[in-house]
């Protein structure tokens, strides 16, 4: 189907192109830029386009592609890095050279790379939508391969195949092969969907803690400038247990990437002691490549964590930030001129925003495997303002609000996770399985610690009227203890051998601190003096 | 494609800087166009936005003595570019790349779009080694690297301008062994100065020692030239750093006019204001120019940023500030307190960061203990400076030794170290200085 472009304003162009549909994938002006149809109207359809529309032209001609935008899947995504519309970076750097230039198109996956693929049915056998015929090993992890149609096995390949070989003819003659597409603005079907019941172990003590998440849970960090959002997220994409793991930058600073990726290709998993790029996705759609890319970004992430999700893995998608994402979708529906909300941010920025968050979640695989996907989103809120919509938003979808602040970052109290404001809806499931899994004592030593830790902010209050010396010795034990929780306990530095810490450990630590404690207060209470009892302690 | 100049004279309104022209078959989106007033005087603008045969034109100049029935729109037909050559260095330009020096333009050795293109995030290196900007400061406590972008967060009032001159005069990259980059060559991008201000920069400007190329935009040029002077300055850079080798350093002042300029222009094309009016692209905006900083792989040559942002009403949550901290790999902050006291240059350290400084310092880069010193500086400052709100309350006699030595620490090192009126010290004096300080209070310095 061809047309032409009838208009431009920012990232969107108005087409003169009878027949498309809604979401249709679109290339428009003789740069062949990508775009997607967003409205239909007398007008003509309104595509966002995915590229700078510097330098595009009214009247240059415009091919529908006929389907919507999709991610391509298939072996070959571990280890890779994308933009947000699933351009390898590295292919396009070897190719066009450092900078990006507009209108380039590239595979998604190598399509001559050669797997070594083993089949799990046989000819004759019959294969239902959904079901595996065979996998890959892919860099260590086994990758599934499911039929998309339904039929009889006629033959099937063996040993070494690449992604445009079919792996299997049926005897209707469709073919199945490794490689498939799905849209991605539609969530991967799943027969049945369950609550969390399993601990997403961060390694990050303050929240394994106090603030667990979960496996098929949802969770947002929000902090201003500074407060360590990304440092944080690099942390739990390096130490969290978890088998895949999709990073998306979003919006973010390019130098953070090239940080990133050459910590990640150097750096083990400490779950496997694989190279940790061998479980990583990345996705870098950095804050000066195009606006609509960004908004795309998630989505492409998102559907490729599902795709490992459909084969029984447990998936964590971290994006950095959502916050950015809103702002691209703000900015196109500007240009949409569409009636704005609060602070310009479309009215439907909660319910995008809600049906993202929706994706995650522990399912029964359309294949009858159990996969999860969780999610930890960076929120960037202008000027640390918590109460602006992006935040808001997700503060109604997310599951665990871990929130960063801005004094204890001045502190250099890293990672800056205030203990009062934040909150984790999983909190009474993951303390009770910790309960079973580690010790006993977790929940009681953990309302210890919090209470510890909300006596010390009474006590410093009261001290900062009357003095240090009007607190009583009991007091003074008090804020000790908690200073040291707060200095050795929640506090943990990413850059040493203290960055990855297991529950047993943290339950360890934790309770050798309040053990601690316990006894001085004993011995306070017999009448020991209170500077003899703290020299001991060190 | 057409190829050739098309003139149109059907201008149907003018607003502001803008212009409506009706009726304009094949145009495309930021064709340079040039617009002829009836005295034949012309003006260069942009094509802005397309609505059928409609197009809107935004002018790079006053729309004073413009019509709509004589006036002629002439389509060039070409994207605004830069032109480009070595021989542009020791030059001055106004904000649409025109000599202000009283030369001729240069003979161009390549041309390129101003507003360049997107570094590929896979092709970036990591930042990681040292440059030196003579302040004690920064290369001892906030360190420069190149391909970083570290701004100066000021307040009015504050001496930015002095540490301006003084790093566009004793910034240097050191040569060790098997850095990369070839010469260095500082841009320096002044956004709409006053005259006063402009006559203070030109002296800075023959101070200087290094190569360099600058834009200036006065505060009575056009607003229009305020937005491209930066992308000018940065695809100079661009061209310098990736085009010949050379390690490069960016100096924008004063990004809050870039800002006041960017929500002027956005509010005459009624666009939707965002916070304090300024566009909800303001993010982006400021990305497409800081993110053009960076260093690339198996190439030499790096741009370093060093943008100036005044704080307005000291509110360091103002979108400006704010939003530029999102992008930036860190923060100088100068403190009105100190200025008072009469410390240059009034930087506070704590609020202060460089996110890239781990990866530019120690054996190889500056010197072995640089981290340890720096650390230490840092704790014990942090310390002193918790102790003034006490003094406040229970008095100096009320406290005791260790307490009163870290007060005493603190003030010396804003005095000693922080302090340096005029004067240059290489990265080994501000660590020296460092420790000797840290020595005669006391503290050790771990191995």
């Amino acid at each position: 189907m061809e047309g032409r472009i009838t208009g431009i304003a920012g990232p969107t162009v108005t087409l003169a192109m009878p027949g498309l549909k809604m979401y249709d994938r679109v290339l428009v002006g003789l740069a062949r830029l990508f775009g997607e149809v967003i409205r239909l109207g007398p007008e003509g359809a309104v595509a966002q386009v995915y590229e700078n529309t510097r330098g595009l032209g009214v009247g240059e001609p415009a091919i529908s592609l006929g389907k919507p935008l999709t991610a391509k899947l298939g072996p070959g995504l571990l280890g890779a890095i994308y933009d947000g519309l699933q351009r390898p970076l590295p292919e396009v750097a070897a190719a066009a050279g450092p900078f990006i230039l507009p209108g380039s198109q590239w595979p998604a996956l190598e399509q001559e790379r050669a797997w070594a693929f083993v089949a799990t049915k046989q000819p004759g056998d019959k294969v239902a939508v959904g079901e595996t015929y065979g996998y890959v090993e892919e860099d260590g992890t086994r990758h599934f391969l499911f039929a998309d149609q339904a039929g009889a096995i006629a033959a099937m390949a063996s040993g070494s195949a690449t992604l445009n070989q079919p792996l299997v003819e049926l005897a209707d003659g469709g073919t199945l092969s490794a490689i498939s597409e799905w849209p991605i603005r539609i969530p991967r079907p799943w027969r049945r969907k369950f609550s969390p019941t399993e601990p997403l172990i961060t390694g990050q003590r303050v929240i394994d803690f106090l603030f667990p998440l979960a496996r098929g849970g949802t969770a947002i960090l929000p902090g201003g400038f500074g407060t360590g959002k990304t440092v944080l997220e690099q942390a739990i994409a390096k130490f969290a247990e978890v088998d895949i793991v999709v990073y998306v930058g979003c919006g973010e600073r390019g130098n953070e990437m090239a940080e990133m990726l050459e910590e990640f290709t150097t750096l083990t998993d400490p779950w496997t002691g694989r190279t940790l790029m061998r479980r990583t996705i990345m996705v870098a759609n950095t804050s000066n490549m195009p606006v609509a890319a960004r908004e795309a970004s998630i989505y492409t992430a998102v559907t490729m964590a599902e795709y490992y999700r459909d084969q029984g893995y447990h998936v964590l998608l971290l994006a950095d930030s959502i916050s950015r994402w809103a702002e691209a979708l703000r900015e196109i529906s500007s240009a949409l001129e569409e009636m704005p909300g609060e602070e310009g941010y479309p009215t439907y920025l909660a319910s995008r925003l809600a049906g993202f968050f929706a994706r995650a979640g522990v399912v029964e695989t359309m294949s009858g495997k159990i996969g999860s996907l969780s999610m930890i989103l960076s929120v960037s809120p202008p000027g640390g303002d918590l109460t602006e919509p992006t935040t808001q938003a997700c503060l109604r979808a997310a599951g665990a609000f871990l929130m960063l602040d801005t004094g204890l970052a001045h502190r250099r109290h890293f990672p800056a996770i205030n203990w009062f404001q934040s909150f984790s809806l999983y909190d009474h499931e993951m303390t009770g399985y910790f309960g079973k899994e580690v010790d006993p004592a977790w929940a009681a030593l953990k309302r210890q610690a919090q209470t510890l830790l909300q006596r010390e902010e009474k006590l410093r209050e009261v001290a900062e009227i009357v003095g240090a010396e009007g607190l009583q010795d009991l007091d003074h034990l008090v804020m000790h203890t908690a200073g040291r929780l707060r200095q050795e306990f929640l506090r943990q530095s990413t850059f040493e051998a203290d960055a990855f810490s297991t529950p047993k450990l943290t339950f360890e630590k934790a309770a050798r601190l309040l053990t601690q404690h316990a006894t001085a207060e004993e011995r306070l209470a017999k009448g020991d003096f209170l500077a003899d009892i703290l020299r001991e302690m060190r | 494609m057409r190829l050739a100049e098309h003139v149109y004279s059907t201008v149907s309104a003018i607003r502001g800087q803008l212009l409506f022209v009706e009726k304009v078959a094949e145009v495309r989106m930021g064709e340079v166009v040039r617009v002829r007033r009836p005295d034949g005087h012309e003006i260069e603008g942009e094509v802005l936005l397309i609505s059928g045969d409609t197009v809107l034109v935004q002018l790079f100049g006053e729309s004073r003595g413009l019509d709509t029935a004589a006036t002629a729109v002439i389509f060039t037909d070409s994207i605004k570019q830069a032109p480009l050559a070595e021989t542009m260095l020791h030059r001055m330009f106004d904000g649409s790349f025109r000599p202000i020096d009283g030369q001729p333009l240069f003979v161009p050795e390549a041309w390129a779009p101003a507003s360049g293109f997107p570094i590929n995030p896979s092709s970036r290196a990591r930042p990681q080694e040292f440059i030196e900007t003579g302040f004690a400061t920064i290369d001892g406590l906030n360190t420069l690297v190149k391909g970083q972008k570290l701004p100066i967060f000021s307040c009015a009032g504050l001496p930015a301008r002095e540490m301006v001159a003084a790093i566009l005069k004793n910034a240097r990259v050191t040569a060790a062994e098997g850095q990369s980059g070839s010469g260095f060559a500082l841009v320096f991008v002044a956004l709409g100065l006053t005259h006063h201000e402009y006559a203070f920069y030109l002296e800075a400007i023959r101070a200087m020692r290094s190569d360099y190329i600058a834009f200036i935009n006065l505060a009575d040029d056009p607003v229009v030239e305020r937005l491209m002077a930066p992308r000018f300055g940065l695809a100079a850079a661009e061209y310098l750093a990736f085009g010949k080798g050379r390690d490069v350093l960016v100096v924008v002042t004063d990004m809050t006019n870039y800002c006041d300029a960017l929500r002027e222009v956005a509010t005459a094309r009624e666009e939707l204001p965002g916070r304090r009016g300024y566009p909800g692209y303001l993010y982006s905006e400021l990305a497409s120019l800081y993110e053009r900083a960076g260093r690339i792989k198996g190439r030499p040559g790096s741009i370093t940023m060093l943008p100036v942002v005044t704080m307005p009403e000291d509110d360091i949550t103002h979108p400006i500030p704010d939003l530029t901290g999102y992008i930036t790999e860190g923060q100088i902050v100068l403190s009105r307190e100190l200025h008072q006291r009469g410390i240059f240059p009034p930087v506070d350290v704590l609020p202060s960061l460089s996110r890239l400084m781990q990866q530019g310092i120690g054996p190889g880069r500056t010197r072995e203990d640089h981290r340890a010193i720096a650390n230490q500086l840092y704790r014990q400052y942090a310390r002193g400076r918790d102790l003034r709100s006490l003094e406040v309350i229970v008095g100096r006699e009320g406290m005791n030794e260790a307490d009163r030595n870290h007060l005493d620490f603190a003030r010396a090192f804003e005095e000693e170290f922080v302090h340096q009126a005029g004067d240059r010290r290489t990265v080994v004096q501000t660590l020296v200085a460092g420790l000797t300080l840290l020595q005669r209070f006391g503290f050790a310095v771990p191995a």
